[in-house]
């Protein structure tokens, strides 16, 4: 069985909308928690973060939406904040990283926080196209418990194909790595996921999710059963 | 790389990791590089305009003795070029023919697009919307140097967002690209390789000031955005203890005097920023100074005590501005007149000051308020 992970973004509604995903077949949620200049962010996500600003979600009321998602998707379902290192700098790291697990926070990502900076930090690390093998290695070293693949050179959001530099980073981190590979960055249709879950262990889907939630948990249960088919079907 | 007392660092994704690692293996290796050294200063006396002088100046500043460094009088108009050639040798050098830049006021913007004419380089640069209306006269001298100038029509649609724009490019095309920072900020190496390519303005003007007044000025003054020119001022004179080192921030924009620990732009510095980290808007007629955060280095030495930062309001920032052209007939950059405004009210007599660029570009903002 392979990994689906939808991403949301930190919104009062958000809690009913990770149950849907939930209800359509995802396995983990990851939570972002808006910042002001997500530079790994395309433009789904930073409008989505800059509408969830502009409604007032700070740091606190994030983890109230967190605490509520992890009451309502279950306790089999891992819930992983997704934010940047802002936020931490602001909250106090130890506290923030504290407060998330305290919440029901399963590991959290720190999309600015490459391997190897404030290696304190326990979190999903992330590799890239562009990372070498001894950086893989490292960060498969430090990561908490998969290692997140970002399949191309670029920011989040949705692209015509799945990327062609894949499939050697998958091959590298298998041979380097020796925990679970989930890939995200560019994935919107189930085609896409049903190829990337030909090589990866895991199939993150973002932009388009963040997009499909903006119609409501049917519309979003609806879109991630239609993922799920397609990864089953692989 | 260096550390700035627990400032600065790598705060960026992963993707990026490789290309930094790459530019400081490559800026290592070329500043060993006698080659490198002498065509840096070939380009500096015959392209750039160096070395820029000192001038006194007394009907400004009666009964002070305070000279101006004058990087207003270098090709494009300020320090910016400094730097912008240092890294474009920097960026041949990794093979690199893409060059992405942010830009505010727009003179890093057209320093850029003037070396990417110079050496063939294809050039993007961003820059806000509203900083495109505030400085046209900037877009239009980009464009006709072969640079394409791309709007950022989002957030607050000034310099800030300009950058994020510029580093989500790099991250895209980091394979081809060369992103050229614009100040002291940004992830390592870029701000300690920013400050060493603008501390030819303190060597110079230490060595220019030993020869006209026979002794160190008691205090360097000079304004701070990102911080390049100052950082450049200073590193001449870090090591003279008994030398005052000021920085002169806009009021409205005071990421050192009211700002907080935080990241932006893949460094931690002391940055405007809201209690969750959430970074703030900043305000001042200077679209140069008008930036949330600053160099790491500078957090750090205002943390250690080595120099001071002050504030200078818009209006005091528009009075010097039009007193140093009455009484020199020199019209400075806006973002310079806040230093000149600090200065002539510092309680010391020998004084340098940073004019790190010319007003043309300001004169419609200017004239506008004065």
């Amino acid at each position: 069985m392979k990994t689906l992970v939808i991403y949301l973004m930190a919104e009062p509604e958000t809690p009913e909308l990770a149950r849907a995903a939930v209800e359509g077949g995802a396995d983990l949620i990851e939570l972002g928690f808006p910042f002001s200049d997500p530079l790994a962010d395309g433009p789904v996500v930073r409008r989505a973060g800059e509408r969830a600003l502009a409604r007032g979600m700070r740091t606190r009321q994030c983890l109230d939406v967190l605490a509520r998602t992890r009451e309502l998707v279950g306790d089999g379902v891992p819930v992983v904040p997704m934010t940047y290192s802002s936020l931490f700098e602001a909250y106090g790291w130890e506290r923030l990283a504290e407060e998330i697990h305290a919440r029901g926070g399963t590991s959290m990502i720190v999309a600015d926080l490459p391997a190897g900076e404030r290696a304190d930090v326990r979190r999903v690390q992330m590799v890239a196209p562009t990372s070498t093998d001894d950086r893989i290695a490292l960060a498969g070293r430090q990561t908490d418990g998969w290692l997140y693949l970002v399949t191309l050179t670029g920011t989040t959001g949705a692209r015509d194909d799945v990327s062609p530099a894949l499939g050697g980073l998958v091959e590298r981190a298998r041979r380097l790595v020796g925990v679970p590979l989930y890939a995200g960055f560019g994935i919107s249709t189930p085609d896409h996921a049903r190829a990337v879950a030909e090589l990866a262990d895991g199939v993150v889907v973002g932009s388009r999710a963040v997009q499909v939630a903006e119609e409501g948990p049917d519309a979003l249960r609806t879109y991630v059963s239609s993922l799920r088919a397609a990864i089953d079907g692989s | 790389m260096r550390d700035f007392g627990g400032y600065g660092g790598r705060y960026v994704p992963e993707t990026l990791i490789p290309a930094l690692d790459e530019l400081d293996r490559a800026w290592q290796e070329a500043k060993g590089d006698d080659a490198f050294r002498a065509e840096l200063h070939a380009l500096g006396t015959s392209y750039v305009g160096r070395p820029t002088p000192l001038t006194l100046v007394e009907r400004f500043a009666p009964g002070k003795k305070i000279w101006l460094k004058r990087e207003d009088l270098l090709h494009t108009g300020a320090h910016k070029i400094n730097n912008a050639v240092g890294q474009a040798v920097l960026a041949r050098r990794l093979g690199k023919r893409r060059i992405v830049a942010e830009t505010g006021a727009g003179q890093h913007g057209v320093a850029t697009a003037t070396v990417c004419a110079r050496f063939g380089f294809e050039c993007v640069v961003y820059m806000g919307v509203e900083d495109m209306r505030r400085q046209k006269p900037n877009v239009e001298r980009m464009r006709l140097l072969g640079a394409e100038v791309r709007g950022v029509d989002f957030g607050t649609q000034t310099l800030k967002e300009a950058t994020s724009e510029a580093i989500r490019d790099w991250i895209t095309n980091v394979e081809t690209t060369h992103y050229l920072i614009g100040s002291c900020v940004g992830p390592a190496p870029y701000p300690e390789l920013v400050a060493e390519l603008q501390s030819v303005i303190g060597r110079e003007a230490r060595e220019q000031f030993l020869a006209a007044a026979d002794a160190l000025p008691e205090a360097v003054v000079a304004c701070v955005g990102g911080g390049s020119n100052a950082i450049g001022l200073f590193h001449g004179f870090v090591d003279d203890v008994a030398v005052r080192l000021v920085g002169v921030e806009a009021a409205g924009a005071a990421s050192l005097g009211t700002g907080r620990p935080g990241v932006l732009h893949g460094a931690r510095s002391s940055i405007l920023a809201d209690e969750d980290g959430q970074v703030a808007d900043a305000h001042s007629i200077s679209a140069g100074l008008d930036y949330p955060g600053v160099g790491p280095e500078h957090a750090f030495l205002r943390d250690s005590g080595r120099a001071e930062y002050r504030v200078a309001t818009d209006e005091e920032a528009l009075a010097a501005f039009a007193d140093l052209a009455r009484t020199e007939g020199i019209i400075p950059a806006l973002e310079p007149a806040h230093a000149l405004a600090r200065a002539r009210d510092l309680d010391v007599d020998l004084i340098l000051v940073g004019l790190s660029g010319r007003g043309d570009k300001d004169l419609a903002e200017a004239l506008d308020r004065l």
